[in-house]
């Protein structure tokens, strides 16, 4: 393409003005989206309204998409598994028959445990679900994890409410609009659940990689006593999360930890429960917290001494 | 002599004025939206359509677009994106200015160099929103692994970018269809 001759817009002041005006506009545009972004990192949540209405006004279309979502994943997967579908055939068959035996002895197992409960009057330690919701959109192309589901403020949904699956944790609610709210996922690199190994309770912190899988930071230094393998469930430390929900399972250990996938892949759960937050201190089988204590009021400063005092005492504190 | 001038008034605008300015604002709103539907994602993989979707309008209609426009589009960008809320108005409002300075250094254009600058800013638009939305992390897991986690989502921006400039020429037909008879 041939370049303009003449870089002018035109002889006519207007057309120059505008054209001015224009570029003035621009970077007053680069100025004020930098002034909103150093607001919106460093005072946090102060556009968080902003959100919640563009995702309400998302919401039934996204809802739609939500329950088309199985059948474009599956469309994914059946394209890669020409590749591999002869030796895959062939291992589940395998498979099938061994989980066809093993699925009748569970069965057995669970009938007499679910007995043994009921005789004992055991209640299920679950919190009832606040609101089941469907996951109707995600940040796809951000680095940020987030994704909002069809629940709101309508349905009693209020910030800080763990989400999970049947399968596992999947994030909390971060911000709450009338029919939708905004979750953070635990795959969010500012997501940190404090958990322990299901298997004897080692403590630790996961975090969340951005790229789907977590990391977990063991608390204790030292002898990494973790294995691929191992399942950590939330410890419910600090509240919020509430304690045993199933989270994440290792698969590559590192020098300090270990790299962990979510129980609960979000890609793959599309029904999620929301619910209440925890708070220990609400817990009936825990001792009450030790009650406020008023701090003893402060002493009164004593009136300033006078100077000639003052003096005096210094006399006589010299021999 | 009125009848003729409006005669020739139709036969010079046969489009819709409306749908002539609308579309690109509309297309680029519609592809912000785009990543959102219809997967749960768990990593950033699908391309910032409405960044592409920008360049690709500006690099096909020079001065269709006003220079002020990014901070507009972008604002709704940040709304569905999950960036953090001005990520999206500094950016774009800068990749317009730069493609601004960009033409007028180099006036002469083809396919393979509007690619190549296309794949700039998209490379560029991509690691400075990792860095925003990292900006204000306190936790030390990631570090190093971020920009590798970026890295497929730059390829597959830039290997999308000439389909959606394609997506754009053909919008840009359909916007300036005529559709008044004109007897």
């Amino acid at each position: 393409m041939a370049p303009p001759v003449n870089r002018r817009t035109s002889y006519s002041r207007k057309a120059q003005y505008s054209t001015f005006a224009a570029y003035v506009a621009g970077v007053l545009g680069v100025l004020g989206g930098g002034a909103v972004l150093a607001s919106s990192v460093f005072g946090h949540s102060a556009f968080g309204w902003m959100h919640m209405v563009a995702a309400d006004v998302q919401a039934p279309a996204a809802r739609i998409g939500a329950q088309t979502r199985a059948g474009a994943g599956d469309a994914l997967s059946v394209a890669g598994g020409f590749l591999t579908s002869g030796p895959e055939n062939a291992r589940l068959r395998r498979e099938v028959a061994l989980a066809r035996t093993r699925a009748i002895e569970t069965q057995a197992v669970v009938d007499e445990n679910r007995r043994l409960k009921d005789q004992l009057h055991l209640l299920s330690d679950t919190p009832q679900a606040l609101a089941n919701a469907w996951l109707i959109a995600s940040t796809a192309s951000s680095t940020r994890r987030y994704a909002t589901i069809s629940a709101g403020g309508a349905q009693g949904v209020q910030s800080g409410m763990p989400v999970r699956t049947a399968q596992g944790l999947v994030g909390r609610v971060l911000e709450v609009g009338h029919m939708a709210a905004r979750i953070l996922l635990i795959t969010d690199t500012e997501s940190t659940v404090p958990v322990r190994r299901a298997s004897d309770g080692t403590p630790a912190f996961i975090n969340g990689k951005g790229d789907g899988t977590l990391q977990v930071r063991l608390l204790s230094l030292g002898l990494n006593p973790l294995k691929k393998g191992d399942v950590f469930v939330t410890s419910g430390a600090g509240g919020l999360y509430w304690p045993g929900t199933p989270m994440a399972q290792v698969v590559s250990l590192t020098h300090d930890g270990a790299i962990a996938r979510p129980l609960s892949d979000p890609a793959a759960s599309e029904m999620v429960t929301v619910q209440p937050a925890w708070e220990p201190t609400a817990d009936p089988t825990l001792p009450p917290p030790t009650p406020d204590v008023p701090p003893p009021p402060p002493k009164k400063p004593k009136a300033p001494k006078s100077p000639k005092t003052g003096a005096a005492d210094a006399k006589k504190h010299h021999p | 002599m009125i009848a003729e001038a409006a005669k020739k008034r139709r036969l010079l605008n046969g489009y819709s004025p409306i749908l002539a300015y609308i579309t690109p604002w509309a297309a680029i709103v519609l592809a912000s939206c785009l990543p959102l539907w219809p997967v749960i994602a768990s990593a950033p993989v699908i391309p910032p359509f409405g960044f592409l979707m920008l360049l690709a309008w500006r690099q096909l209609r020079p001065g269709l677009l006003p220079v002020w426009s990014g901070a507009i589009l972008g604002l709704f960008d940040d709304l569905v994106s999950g960036q953090p809320m001005g990520s999206a108005i500094t950016l774009w409002s800068a990749t317009m200015l730069a493609l601004d300075v960009i033409e007028a250094r180099f006036p002469w254009r083809n396919f393979l160099t509007e690619w190549l600058v296309a794949a700039l800013m998209i490379a560029a638009y991509v690691l400075l929103g990792l860095g925003i939305a990292n900006a204000a992390m306190v936790n030390p897991a990631g570090g190093i692994l971020l920009p590798l986690l970026v890295a497929p989502q730059i390829g597959l921006s830039v290997l999308v970018y000439p389909l959606v400039g394609r997506a754009v020429a053909a919008m840009d037909r359909w916007r300036l269809r005529r559709y008044r008879v004109v007897s």
